[in-house]
């Protein structure tokens, strides 16, 4: 019985429907299913599946984001009955998002944030236009250990260097690995700003973020 | 050096991409999107001209719904047909539907060094140097910044790249990089040094702004107070989507169509509500994502429809376009760079796209290469001489002198030959040598691009720009960098 819940909370994810993950995992819940199991042994298989379907060509991007986001709203819908038993999901760690300010670019760092939740990490994704002060606020108010930052324009890729500035000044730096995505942005200019690293794409921005945590 | 330029006019090829009731329901589509879903116009000005003309605004989320008839009533106002000026006047561009002209790419931000070969980040000399070789060439009829001046600070870096391209070329200026409005006014006021003084800039504007499109159906705050000072003055703007299938447009070509289309039919008719008449064109650079990445891809067989069709569009509304071709994905000049530049401007050129974007650019308009540069100039060649058909009239059947060399003979010491024969294209790139001559220099087209760039950067002497108005230009920019 349990056994076949699991399977069909696998199916939501590869099938991408929010609404049914989030049905069968108020369905968990009722049936006294520890959520922990309901997240590795049931969702979690099937962001697996995704994965390797992916890796094998057989999946595109738009199957792994809607995996993703059923995976997020099946999470959400446990979250209640975590919070009640005390336990709480394991993750890779902590990122702070956002598109740096004076750009209004979101879509890259949005893919980036869905992928990182699907893949283990817990993501504060703060939008578009985010100034430095805020970014840095929210890495201390989680204790973040990531921080992504997103530009599409050569004028605001600047701000990157801002907030690594800024996480200096506080200190912060030796406690938060920052990476730094978008169109221009290139290997030499994450030296120059001594950025931890960055990524041309939300797939190599997952294998980033691990390694910078130390889990890959 | 000659002054000519090279452009595609009175085609004798035709394609039909989309039938008029294609063309018809794409529009309702647009007027629909526009009316039901609404388009983003994150600007207090912008949105205040809205409301002024009835508008649906909502303020909060800066959502924009206007209904049909506001939106064709505005666009009956955009002027059809006007001049790009030059700061030579014998090069002022035709944008009259029945040419076509090249301009090099923008706004990239790495550059393979002219002489050392290394990539490398972009700065103001690169600016400098890519005008100067295209201010030479006869194929590239107007500027973009080329790529970004990253030595530049980043609050007058526009202004710096047009100063540099002034300074280098008497060609038209289309500038991508200037989105802010102090930025603009500054830049209204460097060019109506050259057109001497702003009236004179109204009649003669040597500079156009185009302004990118935040996709899906968004525009970006600065660059819709950028293109409202330009429209003020009279300098051409335009609004360029670049809605990609899969992440910022859907996966349809139709539907990504529908998207881009109501992002810049919805900034053209705001344009035309603040200042009616002011001139403007249609830009556009669709493309797919990539399916496993989700990368803007800049190539491919999805383009290639949307190089033809865009123009089909901006012509049912009558004005000008700006169109993406060439920008291959392409990591150096190869073989993909040669047929996705070659087909993307072929199909924007087979429906007469007024100005395609543009020349010199590897990984999707990143990364600038001269050699690219120049092989892109070569495929525009191309493309012009094939778009100019087969020529049928007695002359041209030449049947006299197929009569006078009879059956046997060879045509090369005719008359006839000697008038006609440099009509045919002479290639400059292209290996038409003996296999033994190539075996033993195995040299190939980027070599000779990239010598002819080199050549071309070393000897040829841009008509300069008077000292006084130089200066005036310096001046102006450190004054915004004072505020």
């Amino acid at each position: 019985m349990t056994e076949e819940l699991f399977q069909k909370m696998a199916q939501s994810i590869l099938d991408g429907d929010s609404d049914v993950a989030v049905a069968l995992a108020k369905q968990a819940i009722e049936a006294g299913v520890d959520p922990l199991d309901a997240i590795t042994k049931g969702f979690v298989m099937g962001v697996n599946q995704v994965g390797e379907s992916f890796a094998c060509g057989q999946a595109f991007l738009p199957e792994l984001v809607m995996a993703g986001e059923a995976m997020k709203a099946a999470v959400g819908a446990l979250e209640p009955e975590m919070q009640r038993r005390g336990t709480s999901r394991q993750v890779y760690g902590k990122v702070v998002l956002a598109t740096v300010e004076g750009d209004i670019h979101e879509i890259g760092k949005s893919l980036v944030g869905t992928m990182l939740g699907a893949s283990g990490f817990e993501v504060y994704d703060l939008g578009v236009d985010v100034p430095a002060a805020r970014i840095i606020s929210k890495v201390k108010e989680v204790e973040a250990d990531l921080v992504g930052l997103s530009a599409l324009l050569t004028t605001t890729m600047v701000k990157q260097k801002e907030v690594i500035d800024e996480l200096n000044k506080q200190g912060l730096r030796k406690k938060v690995k920052v990476m730094v995505g978008g169109a221009p942005v290139t290997r030499d200019w994450v030296q120059k700003i001594e950025a931890d690293g960055y990524s041309e794409d939300a797939i190599g921005a997952v294998g980033l973020a691990k390694q910078l945590v130390g889990v890959a | 050096m000659p002054k000519t330029i090279k452009s595609i006019t009175n085609p004798k090829l035709r394609l039909e991409i989309l039938t008029p009731e294609e063309v018809k329901k794409i529009h309702e589509a647009t007027l629909w999107i526009i009316e039901k879903t609404g388009v983003r116009f994150p600007s207090k000005g912008a949105l205040e001209i809205w409301a002024a003309h009835g508008a649906q605004v909502d303020l909060e989320k800066m959502v924009v719904r206007a209904k049909p008839e506001l939106i064709e009533s505005a666009l009956k106002a955009c002027p059809p047909v006007y001049p790009l000026a030059a700061r030579d006047a014998g090069q002022d561009l035709s944008l009259d539907g029945n040419h076509v002209f090249v301009g090099t790419d923008g706004c990239g931000v790495e550059v393979i060094d002219i002489k050392t070969g290394q990539r490398r980040v972009s700065c103001l000399q690169d600016v400098r140097d890519i005008s100067r070789i295209a201010d030479a060439t006869e194929e590239v009829a107007f500027h973009w910044v080329p790529v970004s001046a990253q030595d530049m600070p980043p609050e007058t870096r526009g202004l710096h790249e047009i100063k540099a391209i002034w300074e280098n070329s008497t060609k038209h200026l289309q500038t991508e990089s200037i989105y802010s409005e102090t930025e603009a006014r500054a830049a209204v006021e460097m060019a109506a040094l050259i057109a001497g003084g702003k009236n004179e800039l109204k009649r003669r504007p040597v500079l156009s702004l185009m302004q990118c499109s935040a996709s899906p159906l968004g525009h970006d705050g600065g660059s819709l107070e950028a293109a409202l000072v330009a429209a003020e003055y009279g300098l051409q703007t335009g609004f360029m989507t670049m809605a990609a299938n899969l992440t910022t447009g859907p996966a349809t070509l139709a539907g990504n169509l529908a998207v881009g289309n109501a992002e810049v039919i919805a900034g053209t008719a705001l344009i035309q509500l603040a200042f009616p008449g002011a001139p403007v064109f249609y830009a556009a650079a669709q493309t797919a994502s990539d399916l496993r990445t989700g990368a803007y891809t800049g190539g491919g067989p999805v383009d290639f429809p949307y190089g033809a069709a865009t123009n089909v569009l901006a012509d049912f509304y009558g004005i000008p376009l700006s169109m993406g071709s060439f920008a291959t994905g392409a990591k150096e000049p190869n073989w993909q760079a040669g047929i996705e530049n070659s087909l993307s401007t072929f199909m924007a050129c087979v429906s007469m796209s007024d100005m395609l974007l543009g020349v010199g650019f590897l990984h999707g308009s990143r990364i600038w290469s001269f050699a690219e540069m120049m092989m892109d100039c070569e495929i525009f060649s191309i493309i012009h001489k094939t778009m100019q058909g087969i020529v049928v009239n007695d002359e041209t059947l030449a049947l006299d002198t197929i009569a006078a060399v009879g059956p046997g003979g060879n045509f090369l010491a005719q008359k006839h030959t000697l008038r006609h024969m440099r009509d045919l294209f002479l290639p400059q790139f292209m290996d038409r040598r003996p296999y033994n001559e190539w075996e033993t220099r195995k040299d190939n087209a980027p070599d000779w691009a990239l010598a002819k760039a080199r050549k071309t950067l070393e000897t040829h002497q841009p008509d300069p720009l008077e000292e006084n108005i130089s200066k005036e230009m310096a001046r102006i920019i450190s004054s915004v960098e004072k505020r």
